[in-house]
């Protein structure tokens, strides 16, 4: 079985969550990467996902179509390549969950998205109700579409493998979507998905003045991403990218600190995998409390400084 | 312009679903049954583009069980002019349910099908995009805004860092995210109004569809539970706990 694995890349390396999709797609069988750009971008890409060890070869896909990655030009490449390959598989990450279902329904293929876990080649492991309950599924379609979960898959390492690159004809075209324009601030903390600390708040911080101001040297010291619950994205505090939870980011790092959220089932949905969590809350009852390793029950603003000062 | 609004049954947010013992699926029967929450969202931004003049006319529609109309309502009651019914089995894939709406637009017309991103059940996040592939029209998902720009449709986009804007031609599928507005309340006066809104029914059979599943449910499973640690007195203690016994700073 051939496996081929759509790859985002930034600054120079393949992210983390397609290098955990690169690692499911190991299990399945031989493995090539397709990275798409325009030309210079398809380039750096390349080069990049070489170096993943577990890449038998890097398919390289580069014109001006497909410069933002949407999801129009991106599928019918995906799905021009698709020839007999067994499954077709992306991270779970903003763009793998706009293009993936719809290069399988160009296919006539039902998805599996956010798999958690590989059975064998047709049947895997995905969470539903908000990871409430798993479901094992197999798919009686020829050809597999899935996305990976990233927090579910050790990723591949960046570096140390030395694939081939194969630069493939792009005949795509879209008249129908454009690019406009982009807003991702510059941020020197890691990405929420890869970090390996998060410090996240929730509705207790009261004010986004309060998110920043409790929360930023708390994350500093720990170096540190910083997520936040619905209700405190809802209310400004934070943007919505920091979500975590069952309709924003999927999390599993080796701390999670919880500051003031309660813990709603949407949100302890989004981050109980990971390995040791701490809740700071004032309320005893609080859900969190019933998923954290650590509590300290009382007043956030006291204990958060208090902590910031002892690290 | 013409808004198709598809909108979903299922479990009311709030209620936390317990695993069947037999492991065949999750518990539904006597549960609350609600709106997908994205979908009020895509409802309430239909009926404010018709009340901006910008849309002439709602259609909302939901694929599922006879239950389903309740949902129906409630988006009528929201504001959407009238709503169809497409009766099939409960909870069909989002192939199905893409292909269902693909037959609709063609009867149909509209020149935006709103969709909430991912219904709270199956957490599938495809049926948008599927339905813009088999259709062949653009897609903005993920949408946190969404503008009628000299005849295209502009859409901020939550993406991995930020957000995004495309411009896309119409017809298109808009998927909504969480920010996009707040849905509002319907109103007393407007639910009994909502009674009186014309709702049609099909059978997903008369659409020529086929609906055949292919995924197969194996089994369902608990996750697995966490037990609740220890609280602790102070924030030294929480240091030393971190330091000495989990070893993760």
């Amino acid at each position: 079985m051939t496996v081929l694995v759509f790859v985002e890349t930034e600054a120079g390396q393949v992210r983390q969550a397609s290098r955990s999709a690169i690692a499911a797609a190991t299990k399945l069988g031989e493995v090539h990467a397709l990275v798409a750009g325009d030309v210079a971008a398809s380039d750096a890409a390349s080069a990049a996902a070489a170096k993943v060890p577990g890449v038998a070869k890097v398919l390289k896909a580069g014109a001006d179509v497909l410069a933002h990655e949407l999801a129009e030009p991106l599928s019918d490449l995906i799905v021009a390549l698709a020839g007999d390959y067994t499954h077709l598989i992306a991270a779970s990450s903003a763009v793998g969950k706009n293009v993936m279902p719809r290069v399988a329904a160009l296919l006539d293929v039902q998805p599996v998205p956010d798999v958690m876990a590989i059975v064998d080649a047709d049947t895997f492991i995905r969470p539903v109700y908000a990871g409430n309950a798993l479901a094992t599924v197999r798919s009686s379609d020829t050809k597999k579409v899935l996305t990976i979960r990233a927090a579910s898959f050790d990723p591949a390492p960046a570096e140390g493998g030395a694939a081939p690159v194969e630069a493939v004809d792009v005949t795509v075209k879209d008249t129908t979507s454009r690019f406009v324009s982009a807003h991702t601030p510059a941020s020197d903390r890691p990405e929420l998905e890869s970090a390996r600390v998060i410090v996240s708040g929730g509705r207790g911080l009261q004010s986004a003045e309060n998110f920043h101001k409790y929360l930023e040297p708390l994350a500093d010291k720990l170096g540190a991403a910083i997520g936040a619950s619905r209700v405190a994205v809802d209310s400004g505090y934070a943007p919505n990218d920091c979500q975590v939870g069952q309709t924003g980011k999927i999390v599993a790092p080796e701390l999670y600190i919880a500051v003031g959220i309660s813990g709603a089932i949407q949100h302890l949905a989004g981050m109980k995998d990971s390995k040791v969590i701490v809740a700071i809350n004032k309320d005893p009852d609080a859900p969190i409390l019933q998923v954290a390793d650590y509590s300290l029950v009382g007043d956030l603003f006291e204990i958060v400084p208090e902590l910031t000062a002892a690290l | 312009m013409k808004i198709l609004v598809p909108v979903k049954r299922v479990v009311d947010y709030n209620i936390k679903v317990r695993v069947k013992s037999d492991g065949t699926g999750v518990e539904t029967a006597g549960l609350k049954m609600s709106m997908n929450p994205f979908d009020e969202i895509t409802v309430e931004e239909a009926v404010r583009l018709r009340e901006k003049g910008a849309a002439t006319e709602v259609i909302a529609v939901s694929i599922g069980v006879q239950q389903a109309q309740d949902t129906l309502r409630t988006a009528l009651a929201m504001g959407a002019d009238r709503a169809i019914l497409v009766l099939s089995e409960e909870s069909p894939e989002p192939l199905a349910v893409a292909k269902i709406l693909k037959a609709l637009v063609e009867r149909e017309k509209p020149e935006l099908v709103f969709l909430g991103k991912q219904a709270i059940d199956d957490d599938m996040n495809a049926t948008g995009q599927m339905l813009a592939g088999l259709l062949g029209w653009p897609q903005g998902t993920f949408a946190s805004k969404v503008e009628l720009v000299d005849g295209r449709l502009e859409v901020a986009r939550e993406i991995d860092g930020g957000t995004e804007t495309v411009s896309l031609t119409l017809p298109a599928i808009v998927t909504a995210d969480l920010r996009l507005n707040e849905p509002r309340y319907a109103s007393l006066p407007n639910i009994m109004k909502a009674k009186k809104k014309p709702m049609e029914t099909l059978q997903a059979d008369d659409l020529g569809v086929d609906t055949t599943r292919r995924l197969t449910t194996v089994s369902v499973s608990e996750p697995p539970t966490r037990k609740a640690g220890v609280k602790l007195n102070s924030v030294a203690e929480l240091v030393e706990k971190l330091r000495n016994e989990a070893k993760v700073i």
